[in-house]
Formats: C-alpha cells, structure tokens, sequence
C-alpha cells in the first residue's frame, strides 16, 4: 500500500463513519412528529442525535436563580443548586415531557430547556414552586386577635413592598407569630383576603414526607391531596397532635395557608388531608412537587423565553430554503469558473457538510440559529481554502509548468495563508467556547468543530484526490 | 479559463489617504450617530418583555396601540404585516417574569372581532442581561489579544497583528453604526453576527498578509509601497471570488430567509463589504504606515 492509498482510506473509512453516525438523526427527522412525541415520551429517543435548538423547534427556556439569602445555614450554595436541580428534574420527570437539558450556570442560575409547549405556564409552576410544605399552630392569644382585627380594619394589604409587615400591625403582633395569608379568596362572599397568625416554630415540614397523590373530597367532590409520611415525620406528627388535641393546625404551603382544621384527636399512621380550593390539574401538579420534594429554597424566573412551534417551524422552512438556494450557488459558481477543480472542491464541501452533522450528531450538539451562522462561517472558510488552492494552482500554470508541479507547489504555497488564516478564527472561537454563555457559545462550538474538519476536507481530502488523479498520468488541469 | 480579472497594477497604498479619510468620515458619522441615536439594544441586554402574537384576521396598528394604550402599557411595536404579526416589547427593568406579557395580553383581548395566538415570549430579567453582555465583551477582547499574540508569533512583528484587530474593530464598529442608522435592534443573534464578520474580516486580511510575508522573502530588497500594491493586485482575483460567494448566501439569506434571521443577514451584508474593505483599504497601508515609519 502506498501513501496515497492509506489517504483514500482514511477517507472513505471518515465517510462510512459519518454515514453511519448520521443514521439515527436521519432516522428521527424522517419520522411523524406523533411518533418522536410517543419515543419521546417512553424515553426511547436516540442519544446520539442532533438536537434542535429551542429557538428552531420551539419551547420554552428558563433561567432560574436560587434565592441564596433564604438557603438554610447549614447547607452551603454548591449543594442547594445541585439539589435544587436534582429536584427540578426530578418534577419534570414525573410530570412527563421529553428529553429536558437542564444546567448549571454560573454560581446560583439553573438553566432549563423544556422542548415543545403543551403548557408553558403549567410548567412554570411545576419548575418555579418552592413546595415547602410547613404545619403551623394557629395562635389564638389575645395579642393575636388584635392583630387580626386590626389587619382587618386595613385598606390595604397588610405588608409593604418588601414584604415586611406595616408597622400598626406588627407591634401588635405576639412573639413567635407571623401573619400568613389564605389562600381562599373572599371565602364568605367578599373580595378580602383572609389573614391567620401562626406560631412560627415548625414541628413537621414536608420534608417527611413519603408520598402525595391527589383525592377526590367525598362531601363535595373537590380534588384535595393526600400525603403520607415516612416513619420519622409519622411519629413527629403523632406526638404533635396528640399534644394540641383541640388548637387549630394550619396547612401552609409555601407560605400561603391551605387549611386550618380543627385537631379533633391525635392523629395516627401518619397521614393527612390538604383540603383547598384546587382544580384538577392544579392538584396533580402540586402532588407531584410535593412527592420530589421542597427546593432548598425559593428560586425565581429571571429570564423566560417561549417560542411557539408555529415559529419554530416555520423559521426552520425558511431559513432551510435560502440556505439549499444559497449553497446551490456557491456549488454552481465554482463549477463554471474553476470547472474540474471547481467539481473537486464541491466534493470537498459536501463531504465537510456530512462529517460537520455526523461529528455534531456524535457530541449530542444542539443546532441554534447562531449555530447555523457558525457552521456557514467555517463552510465559507472552507471554500475560500479551496479558492486560494485553486488559485494559486492559476498562477503556476500561467507559468507554464508541468501539471504534476503544479499541484504541489500550489498546496505548498497556499498553507500557510489557509493555516493562519484558521488559527486565528480558531483562536477566537475557543474563547467565545470558554467565557461566551447560551447562543454566543453555540456558535462557538459549530465554528470550532467546523474549522476543523473544513482544513481537513480542503486541504487533505482534495489533495489526495489530485494526487490520485496523477497517477493516471494527465497532461492538462481543468481549473 | 474564465478570468474575472485580468492582472491589474493598482496602487492601493498611494491611494491610502482617501481611504484613510472615507473610514473617518464614517468613523465619525458612527460616533454621531452612536451618541446621538444610540443603538437599539435588545431585551437582551435591557431586560423586558416581548410579545409575539399572531392575529387571524389583518388588523390595523393603531388598534394594537390603542388597546394597549388602555391598559397603560407603553410597547415597541413591531409589524410583519405579511403574517398578521405583531412584536410588542416592553424594555427596562421588571422584577417579575409573567406581569408585563399578561397585561398585554389582556389587553389585546379587547380588540373585538379577532382573535390570536401568542407565538413567542421573551422575559429577560435585569442581572441577566448585564451578565450576557459583560461576558460577550469579556470573550471578544480576549480573543482579539490572542489574534495580535499568535500573528505577530507567526509574522514575527507585532505590527501585523495589531493591524488585523484593528481591521477587526473597523469592521465591527461600521456594522453597529449602520445597525444605528438603519434602526435595526441589536440582540445576542447581532452579537452572533458581529463575531461571523470579526472571523471573516481577520481571515481575509491574513491571507493578504500572508501573500505579503511571502512576497517579502522573495524580493527583501523591494520597497515596501511596491510590495503592498503587488500582493493585494495578486490577490485581487481571489478576494473578490470569495467575497462575492459569502456576499450572495448572505443576500440570499437576507431576502428569503424569513424574520427570524434577517436582522442577523443584514448585519453580515454590511460586514462581508467592510471585512474585504478594511483588508486592502485600511490593515494594509497600516502596515505600509508604520514600516515607512520605522526606517
């Protein structure tokens, strides 16, 4: 075997190989969407695949920051974010959507990436719900009788802009109580929202719990939740109630009280009611963050970007239409002006574009629009390689030079240009990869890959083919 | 063999101040213009909210303004009158992620006799656009000491690399003052752009450098003056190919690729022109400049 025939087979063998890693993206994309939605859904999609960014598929992205200041002492921000996003992931799991990214950025942000919008506003609570579930004893002391009557006496809410209590209502207020709102608005026909003060001590969090699922209230027919606690949280809860037989027990979930029923007797086994006003859906999602638990604390949305599918589709038609037209162009340009070497240096960049999908397939990359400008940026670095070969190919024959010369001085003396020229772009890609955040790094992570295979297929693939041509022998290069 | 250009002998570095001079007039309109206009920065960067929305039936501007008006919600409005789609946007600082959209919303509800669905919603809080744009900058100045750092150890002389960024900077300031000028709003997809042109613009300018260098081994004796005109004339034929098939994709791109990229193919137009522009018109007799100095 010579040289020139390991070249040939590095190349044909880099076909296959793209060929076969570009299969199941093939495979995926030709299917219906009702059947990726089915795999989606058995959690059978492919891992090896090129992934459509939200922004060409639609979807909804979220940022999330973990509001550190109400993070539990004890534990340090590293821990809460990864529980946090164990969490989160776990919620969306069992509510049951595709394949959904969800990432670490920056100290405290939590990036998640939910594909497809059933119900954007559904999956926001289901992601953005603290889920602290808290029994309070409803302090009925004088102190706190005051203090409803004067919260009462209001014409406004009874907390400032910051969420501190106003200062009337405050002083009024008995030790270790707070003022929690209701979550039923005007139950008894008005429009005021009803206030409790609770003892702030907690005996029992929702952190024992073992299981929630929804119940459907015998009297009256209203979807309630049902929740039983582990072993540790039932006996907690039995000596607590079995303590305050006839005081009231408040229901908070994540601040707002549920319910405050009576403690008739001590309550056994460890299970109980959330009674409310909930929908049906409302009371499902809400058994389902209280099944994968509390976040470590409060997060909220800091950026939220919804792209309707209609969008996405047709942003992907459009953009994938102008690009056949454009690339066409290109392929037929260098056809007619450099002819034979033109038709070697399409090959190339067909064989770039192939290699280009399978190697991003290969690293489960996602393709954004600033994606697709990286790869048209390394595509159009990989022709102009080309141009420069074949121009310089131009000038030594001017020179009248015998075509088995031509061909290597004009790779020789066209390097240089084509290395520095791709290191340089090069270099500023692995900095945009290194510091740039969401569609800045897409684009760096195309343009990297890119670059790459580009000065493998414009150079090395289109010489050995030259070079394979000389062995026939010719005497005139068409270029 | 089908031949663009025949040889061509002419004398860019002679030349030099005229386009010395355009470049500063448009420097100059760039910064009046910077100042005085600004730039239409995105949700991106401002924080806001922007709504999307599609109406089944055409209707009429002024009733979206109206509408929204009422609700007291001072929007943006952006058109694509061939879709019956509207963008509203609310920039500046809002705290909480569904407020902004929600009312316009309803808002948009009042109008009677039509309908629409919501195709895109964009909620982009405060910190996370100042943090976007800090680290974007962060990477586009680090790369560019890069650039001067391993052209000046490929070139060994700092001056070829310094006159690459500066072409660079050329480059990027032109397009955003054209974006300016143009009203077009600038996000992170123009963000995207203006990377694509600074990558284009340095590698056009190295290939000329590096005919240069070569050029430079061959004939030492030559003055630099003649040795500028003759590798940009031996190149001529080759930038102009090139150019001309990343300016065709980027028009074609820009004519029929539809709303979500135009903003970013206008961008590139502007960029493939001033990339081979500053190339031969500016990063070369910055070169020619500071030799010519030297001696």
């Amino acid at each position: 075997m010579t040289k020139l025939h390991w070249k040939l087979g590095v190349i044909l063998g880099l076909l296959v190989l793209s060929v076969y890693l570009l299969y199941p993206t093939v495979d995926w994309y030709t299917k219906t969407n009702d059947e990726r939605g089915k795999l989606e859904l058995a959690r059978m999609r492919p891992k090896k695949i090129l992934t459509l960014g939200l922004d060409l598929r639609g979807g909804t992205h979220m940022l999330l920051e973990l509001e550190a200041e109400k993070l539990d002492k004890k534990e340090t921000l590293n821990d809460a974010v990864a529980r946090a996003i164990e969490i989160i992931r776990n919620r969306i799991d069992q509510y049951g959507v595709g394949e959904t990214p969800i990432s670490r950025q920056g100290d405290r942000w939590i990036a998640v990436d939910l594909p497809g919008i059933s119900n954007a506003q559904e999956a926001e609570n289901l992601i953005g719900k603290t889920a602290l579930l808290e029994f309070h004893l409803v302090n009925s002391g004088e102190g706190a009788q005051a203090a409803i009557t004067k919260v009462e006496s209001l014409d406004g809410p009874p907390f400032d802009k910051d969420g501190n209590l106003v200062p009337e209502v405050a002083k009024l207020m008995p030790k270790g109580a707070g003022l929690y709102r209701a979550d039923d608005n005007g139950e008894e026909g008005g429009t005021r929202v009803k206030y409790y003060v609770l003892d702030t001590s907690v005996p029992v969090t929702g952190a024992y719990l073992e299981n929630a699922r929804v119940e459907t209230d015998r009297e009256f027919g209203y979807p309630n939740i049902a929740f039983t606690f582990n072993k540790e949280g039932g006996k907690l809860f039995d000596r607590f109630t079995g303590e305050n037989v006839g005081k009231n027990l408040a229901i908070v979930l994540d601040g707002v009280v549920h319910s405050a029923p009576v403690i008739k007797s001590r309550i056994s086994g460890g299970s109980g009611v959330i009674e409310g006003t909930f929908t049906l859906e409302e009371a499902r999602n809400l058994a389902i963050v209280l099944r994968a638990g509390a976040l470590p604390a409060p997060v909220k949305i800091i950026e939220k970007r919804v792209v309707g599918p209609g969008l996405g589709e047709d942003s992907i038609r459009k953009g994938l239409g102008s690009s056949v037209v454009s690339f066409l162009i290109v392929v037929c340009f260098m056809l007619v002006y450099y002819k034979g070497g033109g038709f070697i240096a399409n090959m190339a960049l067909v064989l770039n574009f192939i290699i280009l999908l399978a190697a991003m397939s290969y690293f489960s990359a996602t393709l954004t629009l600033p994606g697709i400008a990286g790869m048209i940026l390394s595509l159009a670095m990989a022709i102009d390689a080309n141009v420069l070969i074949l121009e310089r190919m131009r000038e030594e024959k001017h020179l009248s030079k015998p075509v088995a010369m031509i061909i290597p001085t004009a790779y020789d003396k066209a390097w240089s240009a084509i290395l520095d020229s791709n290191m340089t772009t090069w270099i500023a890609a692995i900095f945009l990869f290194q510091f740039g955040s969401g569609p800045v790094k897409g684009f760096a992570v195309t343009l990297t890959i890119g670059l790459l295979i580009g000065m493998f297929t414009s150079v090395f693939v289109t010489r050995a083919v030259y070079e394979f041509w000389l062995t026939s022998n010719p005497k005139e290069l068409s270029i | 063999m089908i031949e663009l250009l025949p040889k061509t002998h002419i004398d860019f570095v002679k030349k030099r101040f005229i386009f010395f001079t355009i470049s500063g007039i448009v420097a100059l309109t760039g910064i009046i213009s910077l100042a005085v206009k600004g730039l239409d920065l995105g949700l991106d960067f401002t924080g806001g909210t922007m709504v999307q929305v599609k109406f089944e039936k055409p209707v009429d501007i002024s009733a979206v303004r109206t509408a929204l008006k009422g609700a007291g919600i001072e929007a943006g409005i952006q058109t694509y009158s061939e879709t019956n789609s509207f963008a509203l946007k609310v920039k500046g600082t809002q705290e909480n992620v569904n407020e902004t959209a929600d009312k316009m919303n309803s808002a948009l509800k009042t109008i009677q006799g039509n309908s629409f669905t919501e195709e895109k919603r964009d909620y982009v809080g405060p910190v996370v656009g100042r943090d976007l744009s800090k680290k974007a900058l962060f990477a586009i100045v680090l790369s560019m000491f890069g650039i001067i750092i391993y052209i000046a150890f490929r070139f060994s002389n700092p001056v070829w690399g310094t006159a690459g960024v500066i072409g660079i900077a050329h480059d990027i300031f032109v397009a955003l003052t054209v974006m300016s000028l143009a009203n077009r709003e600038v996000d992170l997809v123009i963000v995207a752009a203006l990377l694509t042109i600074a990558g284009y613009s340095i590698n056009d300018t190295i290939v000329i450098f590096d005919r240069m260098r070569e050029n430079m081994k061959k004939f030492p004796k030559m003055p630099m003056g003649q040795l500028i005109n003759m590798s940009i004339n031996e190149c001529l034929s080759r930038t102009i190919i090139t150019s001309l098939a990343v300016f065709v994709t980027v028009l074609v791109l820009f004519l029929f690729g539809g709303s979500g990229i135009n903003n970013f193919a206008f961008c590139m137009l502007i960029g493939t022109i001033t990339g081979v522009y500053s190339t031969i018109f500016i990063c070369s007799p910055i070169v020619y400049q500071w030799e010519h100095r030297a001696k």
